[in-house]
Formats: structure tokens, sequence, C-alpha cells
């Protein structure tokens, strides 16, 4: 993407940045994270609604998230309903495929393992995908801890909350300073997903289960009440994919090249004028 | 120097981004749910990890969280079979319950039965628990019964015996070549739980024929699918493989998992 035509740039060094348990973790938890978004949302069609509390009110109002379909004038419509906010959602939510031959189901089976409605299946493939998850999560958070990642580039210090307005100003500007370490706000977002994100929807997802509330009924108390942990872990999925969006904006606009040779091989392109280090190439 | 992203780029990059979001169709894993495709069998096997985590975690006599009264805030929801049809049951129906009978049988030194008279006036338990639908939803409700542990050991158990097998007089499916019968099963463990009940009541009214009548049985610490109603037989054997399609319960022959604890 540089221009010949302009002054020669000076490169900078080529650095080790990614660790083979970052590389292999990352794509890992990539695969779990496809199959587990489409699995859950093939779960959540089968009774698509959030509620808040121990149970799901059929008889009084606790629902704070309702897809459905009804019935007009004009015919069959897709219907959201979020907050006691009413929403036409036909073609996406509630209502979605063929016009002449629509799906009534909250998801469309685009979006769903299976396309078609198979809570079964969806349990067997999420549940599979949560083990592995969480394993590679243990595994990441040993490996990070010991190797430093977690100290040099996930856990903001002092100095990033300082460089987060500058930090802000040049992701605005699109120009990225590519260091031996994370910037500010790439440290933040990681410190969010990794030690907010992921616990979080790891725990919720637990609370959902009998078993374990028998075991550990503090999930119950600390997330309010079953009904509540699923609404939180429907809300931490769509914080995760926001996540994603973004990542992979940042990365097409970062130079996706050398931003996906970094998380291949481990080795990155730092930005001209980064010092040079023992272990860097030129 | 140059600026190595231009505005330009950025917006293509992003357009790019954002049309590998748009995914085309998930369809290229439906044979997932083909329960013969050993992809799928491999993937269950994850379900044997959380049923053997959890009996190491949860301790064998641990108790399902109860809850207080005034939690009970609307009646139970009714699911699956909620007015069975066959003629065996609408007799027993039509009959009030009057010539039904709970039969212990199988792997135990002497084969048991119980009118409902006889199960109401056994030592009884009252428990304001959750239930927890394979679908998502919850509702509480107040189930009063007796403990199916003590039934069980009037039987006297054989020890090689290591499932209870539940049937039921519900035809869950009605199908060309007849009706599928609704059963289900459960390890010893979770038989002899002190919150397994026969129950026969409901929010302090006798049980009524949608959620099960005249014993639903409660299984506290797994889904819904795990708590059958319409119970009429104990089954006690070492392997569940001659039952229905053998995976021990109508929902576990389609595809849901045998344990059901999450």
């Amino acid at each position: 993407m540089s221009q010949a035509t302009e002054l020669p740039v000076t490169k900078g060094p080529l650095i080790y940045r990614q660790s083979i348990w970052t590389r292999v973790t990352h794509w890992v938890w990539a695969i779990c994270l496809f199959f587990l978004l489409l699995t859950g949302l093939q779960i959540f069609n089968a009774h698509p609604a959030l509620y808040i509390g121990n149970e799901s009110g059929f008889e009084y109002e606790n629902a704070i998230l309702e897809i459905g379909a009804i019935n007009s004038a004009a015919g069959p419509r897709g219907r959201t309903i979020l907050f006691g906010n009413s929403f036409d959602t036909t073609g996406v939510l509630g209502m979605s495929g063929d016009v002449a031959r629509p799906t009534f189901t909250a998801f469309p089976g685009a979006v769903t393992i299976p396309s078609y409605r198979d809570l079964a299946t969806g349990r067997v493939v999420h549940f599979f995908f949560g083990w592995v998850f969480v394993g590679t999560m243990l595994i990441w958070f040993v490996a990070s801890f010991i190797n430093g990642h977690i100290r040099r580039d996930i856990v903001p210090k002092p100095g990033d909350l300082a460089g987060i307005p500058r930090d802000v100003a040049e992701h605005a500007t699109l120009r990225f300073k590519h260091g031996r370490s994370y910037g500010p706000l790439q440290k933040l977002s990681y410190f969010t997903v990794f030690f907010i994100l992921f616990p979080l929807i790891v725990a919720t997802g637990l609370t959902m289960s009998p078993g374990m509330d028998t075991a550990w009924p503090w999930l119950l108390d600390i997330f309010g009440g079953r009904q509540t942990a699923r609404t939180i872990h429907f809300t931490v999925m769509l914080l995760l994919v926001a996540f994603f969006i973004i990542h992979i904006i940042m990365v097409f606009a970062a130079g996706p090249i050398n931003e996906l040779r970094s998380m291949v091989s481990g080795w990155y392109r730092a930005s001209p004028g980064t010092p040079k280090a023992e272990g860097d190439r030129p | 120097m140059s600026r190595l992203i231009t505005r330009r780029n950025f917006l293509r990059s992003s357009a790019l981004a954002g049309s590998g979001l748009v995914l085309a169709g998930c369809d290229q894993f439906d044979f997932l749910g083909d329960k013969s495709n050993p992809v799928r069998h491999v993937m269950e096997q994850a379900n044997v990890l959380t049923y053997n985590v959890q009996r190491t975690l949860i301790g064998d006599q641990a108790l399902a969280r109860e809850y207080s009264a005034s939690e009970i805030r609307q009646g139970m929801k009714p699911n699956g079979s909620v007015e069975p049809s066959t003629p065996e049951y609408m007799f027993l129906k039509m009959q009030n319950f009057e010539p039904y009978r709970l039969t212990v049988k199988g792997m135990v030194e002497r084969e048991v039965s119980f009118s409902l008279a006889e199960l109401r006036n056994m030592p009884a338990r009252s428990q304001i628990t959750r239930h927890d639908c394979v679908e998502g939803w919850s509702c509480i409700a107040k189930w009063t019964g007796t403990p199916l542990g003590p039934i069980l050991d009037m039987a006297g158990v054989k020890p090689q015996a290591r499932f209870c097998v539940y049937h039921c007089y519900d035809n869950i499916q009605r199908t060309l070549t007849g009706d599928i019968l609704y059963y289900e099963s459960s390890d010893l463990v979770d038989a002899y739980h002190p919150q397994t009940i026969l129950s026969y009541g409901l929010n302090d009214q006798v049980l009524p024929v949608s959620n099960g009548a005249p014993i639903r049985l409660r299984i506290e610490r797994a889904l819904g699918y795990k708590q059958p109603k319409y119970l009429h037989t104990v089954e006690l054997v070492d392997d569940l493989s001659p039952f229905g399609r053998g995976k021990g319960g109508y929902w576990p022959d389609n595809g849901y998992d045998w344990y059901g604890g999450i």
C-alpha cells in the first residue's frame, strides 16, 4: 500500500510480538465463538424471550425482550418487543426468508446452526465448543500470565490511561503507531474481553444449569436469578459480536497483511522509528 | 512520510470486512443434525464430560435451591403432553385414578406396587423449586409428594442395578405405526436424592392432568424433560439400550443429552 514514488519509507524492525500460546488460542477461540454464537441463537430460538428474575413471567410481565410473529391486517409480520416498545422486524427477526414461504423463527436460519429448528443439535454443538472455549481460556490465562502477555499487553498501566486521549485522536485520524506493546485502547478492549466478558459469559452460562445452581448456589445470587443470568448471557453475546466487528475493522484499518502475519507467524512490522531490540529482524 | 492508510483504502477494507460478516447461510453445518454423524458423536462426548464433572462437583445429597412461598407468582406452565389419550390413561382419569398403581420392578428383591391413597399416606415432602425447561424458560412452583428413595428401599434394589427407568402413560408422539410413550431414566444418585419425589400435589392442590396427574416425578437438579409426568412404573435396570431407541428417554432418543443437568 506504500507509494513507491514518494520518499523511501524507512521500515521499522520486524518484531516477534505474538507467542505461540497467543496465536493458537486466538484461532481456537475464533472457531469456538463462531459455533457458540450460531448454536446460541438456535437455542435462543427455542424460547425467544428474555426476562429479569428467577423465572419467566407467563401470567405477569417481567420480559425485556420478546421476538415473535403476529397476524396483522396485512398478513403475518415479525415483531420484536424491547423494553415494552414494539418494532416491526419482518424479514430479520420473528419472520424471515422467502416472502412466499416465510420461516417463523426469532433469528433467521442463515445465522443458526443447524439452519432449521433443532434445539437438541444446537445444544450438543454449543456445549462441545463451550468446553473447548473454557479449556482454551484456562490455557491462555496460565500461559499469558507466565510469559508476560497479560502484564505487557492486556492490563492497562497508569501511563496507558493518560495516553487514551492521544490514542483516540490517532484512531480518529487512522494514524496507528505499531509498537512493541499494545496501545491504550487496545489494552482496554482486550482487558474488557478477557477479564470481564469471557468470564461473565461462562459464569452466566453455568448459572442456567440446574446442576451447577445446586453446586454453586451463589451463582443465582450474584446474577439475580436464572432468567437474569440468561439475559446477561445474551447481552454479553451482543457485546462480543460488537467487539468482533470492531476488531475486524481495525485489522483492515491497521494493515491486514501485517496484522494477520503477526497472528499466524508471530512476526510483526513495527512502525518506523521503533527502537530496535535484541531478537528483532530487519 | 506517506500515510499507509488512506481514507479510501480504509473504506474499501471496511466494506470488505463487513461483507464477510454477512454469512451466506449456515446449512453447511446441517450434517451435525444427523444423529449418526461421527462428528456429532464426538461432540456428544462433551455431555458425558459435563455429567462426570457435575457428579464430582455436586454433592450427591446437595439440594436444589428452594424458594419461599411469596416467590410463587403464577401457575405451573404445562408443557409437552398435557392431555394423554391412551385408553389406559383415559380409563384411569375417568375413574379419578382410583385403580392407579405405581409399580417398582426390574432388578429388585421384590416387585412392589402402591395405590395413590397409599402413596399419599406415606411421609410427604413439599418443596418450592424452580422448574427449568430445556427451551430456556423457568417457573417456580410448590411440589408435594413422597420421596422415591424409601420406596426403592422397600422393593430392595439389587446391587447390579445402575439406572431407574420411568415408564409413563402419555403418548407424547403419535405415529403411523402406533403411539410412542414417554419414558425417562436417571442414575441412582438422582433416584435416591432427597428432593426426588413422586409428586401428587402442585401449589397445594391435587396435581392436575396437564401437569402429570396422578404422579409426576421431580428430579430437581435437572431440566424439565427429566421430570416424567403420568408415571406408572419405575424399573431398575443395568442397561438403558433395550428401551425406546436406546438413549434412556424420549427426548434423549431425539438427540437431547441424557443427563439433562445443564
